[in-house]
């Protein structure tokens, strides 16, 4: 049993602790095992943390010996690098914060330290969260566990790749325009992004203010609902996190989806849509109609189009304001040999941003610089009210809507890099629902077949109304346990 | 929507953002062909259409007015790359 530990869902290992069959010290010692063994091809962590792991693992052992703790307490798990870890090193996966060890811990770490949370280490990620292949991290590209030559999908590329390959049982990461669902796509695993709103994002270093929700991935809907009754709830340190009770997320998780109306937007069957994924997806959605679900492939969302024009003027203006605020003087990295002040402060920025991010920022300056505000952020924002009304009207007679994640699966390192704009429209099916606010959840539906043979996973997403990530893991579960696709592993 | 690469400089430097001469003839290409993309938006009727900037109304979220601690200043400076007593330390703004 030992050397499987690392491929059961953290519920299974959380039953095993309860037992007394293993304890968090051996839980934790079999994931460093499998990170010693599998993270070398993988590269999903900026930072292990396997000294303070195995002390909170040992106190974890006293909390459940005492008969104490919650389903997270003893279970190993990983943390996006953008999460400010108190005393542990915070990179944003960005140079120019290298040197940075957070003096504070983010509210969910506080949540989770309370819940008892074993930490193996900060995950890979593209810098400040801005990419959608992993392939912007200033520490190195992550690759994709079930292909190492494919990238992992991104913002959250180390966050997926640590849980496919059992390096975690669990792992937070963010999501802005698809960073969570995209790679828990990529990945095989399940990824949650929940309603703006519902996470704190309290010492989450910032992108896109409007945008961002932290969320949690794992090997199962359960294990996914569970990490986010944790972390969820309002917060006064976050002025938008909504003050609105948190209910119990697993209520519904075991009702069938029987009477389930599901709504198929047209809209997410995108041309250049790859013929295997509309295949897993339009599969997912006849399984369900098999399970009771009532079908409607009529919905239309008809600005889905302009959703990804919406979210490169937003996101990027918001990430032009947000980071001002590294300039080389109160953290981070900084040149000191200049001739200036302002010297110092461009050239901080200019070594210690990369590529990508110094592109967005240069569109975000843009969009709100005099004479083009107006065409630009003003017009983006007005669209964006019109993507959230259509999405309010799909959802008076829907209780969910079905999509694919990723218009394709997995694709290889180096392909896309050259051209930021394909890059960026990989995004067209998180990136509405992302500018809506609304929660979503990808979790497996099949796979697709490399020419070389080798198998990438693909995502189902299932969209809800705000706050009502109740309905999303009735839906997800049910299917889930319908299907067998969960209980793939990579060949590694 | 081209840019010239003077565009290009002036928009660097209200970001405060370094480039090299390839970084500007790099962006200049990128960023007028994402421009380009941009353009679609312009064709769509927003008339009276009041704009979004937070998905769900919000209102102010207030608080009862009670102090509680502030950052101790040996945190507030613990990252300065430099700093002298108990400021964080630049070089001189004003010039003479």
């Amino acid at each position: 049993m030992a050397d499987d530990l690392y491929r059961l869902t953290m519920h299974d290992a959380a039953a095993l602790l309860r037992q007394k069959q293993v304890s968090s010290v051996e839980l934790t010692r079999a994931a460093f095992e499998r990170i010693r063994s599998v993270e070398p091809a993988v590269h999903a962590f900026i930072t292990q943390t396997e000294e303070l792991a195995m002390s909170q693992a040992a106190a974890a052992d006293a909390t459940l010996a005492a008969g104490h703790g919650t389903p997270l307490t003893g279970i190993p798990a990983a943390i996006k690098d953008v999460i400010s870890t108190k005393g542990v090193r915070t990179t944003a996966g960005s140079k120019i914060l290298a040197p940075f060890v957070p003096v504070y811990d983010a509210n969910v770490i506080t949540l989770l330290k309370e819940a008892g949370f074993v930490m193996v280490g900060k995950t890979n990620q593209d810098e400040f969260a801005m990419g959608s292949s992993g392939e912007n991290s200033a520490y190195g590209a992550t690759h994709n566990p079930w292909a190492l030559d494919r990238v992992p999908g991104g913002s959250s590329s180390g966050s997926a790749a640590t849980v496919a390959s059992g390096m975690a049982y669990w792992s937070l990461g963010t999501d802005t325009g698809g960073s969570v669902r995209q790679p828990a796509s990529l990945c095989g695993v399940v990824g949650l992004k929940p309603t703006y709103g519902r996470v704190s994002r309290f010492g989450l270093i910032a992108f896109g203010s409007s945008l961002d929700q932290i969320g949690p991935f794992a090997r199962s809907v359960r294990d996914v609902a569970t990490v986010f009754q944790t972390i969820a709830g309002p917060d006064q340190r976050d002025s938008t996190s909504a003050p609105v009770d948190v209910p119990d997320f697993g209520a519904q998780m075991g009702d069938s989806v029987r009477g389930l109306r599901v709504g198929i937007p047209s809209e997410y069957f995108v041309d250049g849509m790859d013929p295997t994924v509309r295949d897993a997806v339009e599969g997912a959605i006849m399984r369900l109609e098999d399970m009771g679900a009532e079908i409607d492939s009529e919905v239309s969302l008809p600005s889905t189009g302009h959703a990804v024009s919406v979210y490169y003027i937003i996101a990027p203006s918001e990430a032009s304001a947000n980071l001002a605020r590294f300039d080389g003087v109160k953290y981070g990295y900084s040149y000191q040999d200049g001739e200036s002040m302002w010297e110092n402060m461009e050239r901080t920025r200019q070594h210690g941003f990369g590529e990508e991010v110094k592109r967005r920022i240069m569109i975000g300056t843009y969009a709100l610089s005099a004479g083009y505000y107006d065409a630009y952020y003003l017009k983006a924002q007005q669209v964006r009210t019109l993507i959230r009304r259509e999405f309010d009207a799909a959802f008076k007679d829907h209780d969910v809507l079905v999509a694919p994640v990723s218009p394709t699966p997995a694709f290889k390192l180096g392909e896309k890099t050259d051209d930021p704009l394909q890059m960026y429209l990989n995004d067209v099916c998180t990136i509405p629902v992302s500018i809506a606010g609304l929660p979503a959840i990808s979790v497996p539906c099949g796979f697709a077949t490399a020419p070389d043979g080798t198998r990438l996973p693909i995502g189902l997403q299932i969209i809800a109304r705000p706050f009502d990530e109740a309905t999303l893991f009735r839906a997800a579960h049910a299917y889930e346990q319908a299907t067998d696709w969960h209980r793939e592993f990579p060949p590694l | 929507m081209a840019l010239t690469p003077d565009e290009v400089r002036h928009i660097a430097r209200l970001a405060r953002l370094g480039l090299t001469d390839e970084d500007v003839a790099k962006f200049s290409g990128q960023l007028s062909s994402i421009l380009d993309y941009f353009e679609a938006l312009r064709h769509v009727d927003t008339e009276g259409v009041p704009p979004t900037a937070y998905a769900f109304d919000l209102r102010n979220v207030m608080r009862d007015d009670e102090p509680t601690p502030s950052s101790a200043p040996e945190d507030v400076l613990a990252n300065a790359p430099a700093r002298e007593g108990e400021y964080f330390r630049v070089r001189a703004i004003l010039e003479e």
